[in-house]
């Protein structure tokens, strides 16, 4: 079972969290462009290697916390808090 | 190049000590220019070449595959089709998909195994009732069978679900679209696969895109790890990689990728002639020709490219699939592995063009690709013969994400895909 670390919580696994989706997303301004506007809600990068996403210890204390995580590998690069930049460059 | 297959190819075969058989299709080697390029050698990108030589006489075609054909996700699904679907369009859609299937075996002179055994889903609650008599409803609604069953329907028709008053997953009743059923996977890619060869088609395996060419804001092929390849049209077929694919063309999709998981368990004597579908818990099953119970699972909600299931979801079917049928708890599990699907929103597909001229997509069928192989390759041939969407096909663009003008399946009839 994969397991993630809670930053309040410890080492948990993977069925205690729920994956909220990529993080760093930026709501454009309410008078954006119908096009801007679908990008922000719909378009995603997806990429196949390092992701940036948030997950929520549901079962837990209920925090939101980001993630870089490999999406082939499912490895775990950084766990950093929601309101921190994505850490520097990581191997693709 | 391949015979017809008949009962009488079989007998010469079986006189002549089978010596007799050639390969059902031609491997392939790259040319250096083709009218129309197809990345992705499944199902769907098999079926888009077949229909683009059959439908529009198009056979200076390509399908490349970097690895074999049908080892993406049409080698690892659950073989069920069917065409239980709520809005009109797609509707039209899956059916026409359905009714493509129902001739296949003739149309490929390929027997793809099509089992119409009916599909049973399952109400646990008398919410599950309600939202099921709106789905049956909305089906004969849009002209597709559909049958309301009581609960002494379901037990008639499924053996050995645990019906006992202290069920943990009480059956209250559900319904049945009886032309649902099963097809052999690998036959669906190997019948498409020979019938396009024949006609001319070329299928290029190990052979990886590696980046498009553009002339003039246009597609003008494809970069590939066996070279350039050039082409006035390029369609892309490639479900859960179509992301990976996008971004080397310049582009973004709404696509997220997710690993889906099935399981086999050990084969055992006919004890299951139905599909049953338990939408409450993500768990559905079905008895292969071989005897093995093939078991679907829900997806692994974090995105992956890992083509392999998480334990946690794993654990959550066998223990849904149990509670269900108590009997199968002793079967051992043979294998299990997952294919990578891309998940859409509104869990309808996307077929037609991209932001790049002469360049079309067919991806977003998430979970339930397979059903839709015939729909999807038929639909797919006709934006790259014509330039232009097919009828069917019109209500799925990609535009629709920035109109807002969803099909949203996942919410009208709780698909997972």
């Amino acid at each position: 079972m994969m397991q993630l670390r809670c930053p309040w919580c410890g080492v948990r696994d993977e069925n205690e969290f729920v994956c909220g989706g990529a993080s760093h997303i930026v709501r454009p301004p309410l008078d954006a462009s119908d096009v801007a506007w679908g990008e922000y809600l719909f378009f995603r990068d997806n990429p196949k290697g390092v992701h940036h996403e948030r997950w929520r210890h549901g079962y837990g204390c209920g925090q939101w916390f980001n993630v870089a995580r490999h999406t082939v590998t499912h490895e775990i690069l950084s766990v950093y808090a929601m309101t921190e930049a994505p850490p520097a460059e990581m191997p693709p | 190049m391949s015979w017809n297959y008949s009962a009488l190819s079989l007998l010469r075969g079986a006189l002549s000590g089978h010596r007799h058989w050639s390969p059902a299709w031609r491997d392939a080697s790259p040319k250096p220019r083709y009218d129309v390029l197809i990345v992705g050698g499944g199902g769907h990108g098999l079926a888009s070449a077949y229909y683009l030589a059959k439908n529009h006489r198009i056979t200076n075609v390509a399908v490349i595959e970097r690895g074999w054909i049908g080892g993406g996700n049409t080698g690892r699904n659950t073989t069920i089709v069917r065409s239980n679907y709520l809005y009109p369009e797609s509707a039209r859609l899956y059916d026409f998909s359905l009714r493509l299937y129902e001739g296949l075996a003739q149309e490929l002179n390929f027997n793809i195994m099509l089992s119409q055994r009916g599909l049973v889903l399952l109400a646990h609650s008398r919410h599950d009732l309600d939202a099921m008599s709106r789905w049956a409803n909305a089906m004969r609604m849009n002209g597709i069978e559909a049958e309301l069953l009581s609960r002494d329907e379901v037990a008639a028709r499924v053996a050995g679900l645990d019906l006992s008053p202290h069920a943990r997953l009480p059956v209250l009743g559900g319904f049945a679209q009886r032309r649902g059923g099963t097809a052999r996977h690998d036959a669906v890619a190997w019948g498409y696969a020979r019938a396009a060869s024949r006609l001319g088609v070329d299928i290029i395996q190990n052979c990886e895109v590696t980046g498009f060419l553009e002339e003039g804001g246009r597609v003008a092929g494809v970069s590939t790890s066996r070279g350039s390849i050039r082409a006035e049209r390029v369609g892309i077929a490639a479900a859960g990689h179509s992301s990976v694919l996008a971004k080397l063309a310049g582009f973004r999709l709404p696509v997220t990728s997710y690993a889906l998981q099935a399981l086999v368990s050990e084969p055992v004597k006919p004890v299951l002639d139905t599909v049953v579908l338990s939408p409450g818990t993500g768990a559905y099953l079905s008895q292969s020709d071989k005897g093995e119970l093939v078991i679907g699972a829900a997806l692994d909600l974090f995105p992956s490219y890992a083509q392999r299931g998480s334990f946690a979801v794993e654990q959550a079917i066998i223990a849904a699939t149990l509670e269900l049928f108590p009997a199968y708890s002793r079967l051992a599990l043979l294998r299990q592995w997952a294919g990578i699907v891309d998940v859409v929103h509104d869990s309808s597909p996307i077929i037609g063009a991209t932001p790049i001229p002469g360049l079309f997509i067919n991806c977003g069928w998430g979970t339930g690709g397979f059903k839709a192989i015939p729909v999807g390759g038929w639909t797919l041939a006709h934006a790259l013969a014509t330039g232009r969407s097919h009828p069917l096909a019109e209500p799925f663009q990609l535009e629709r994400f920035i109109s807002g003008r969803l099909i949203d399946e996942a919410a009208a009839s709780g698909i997972a895909h």
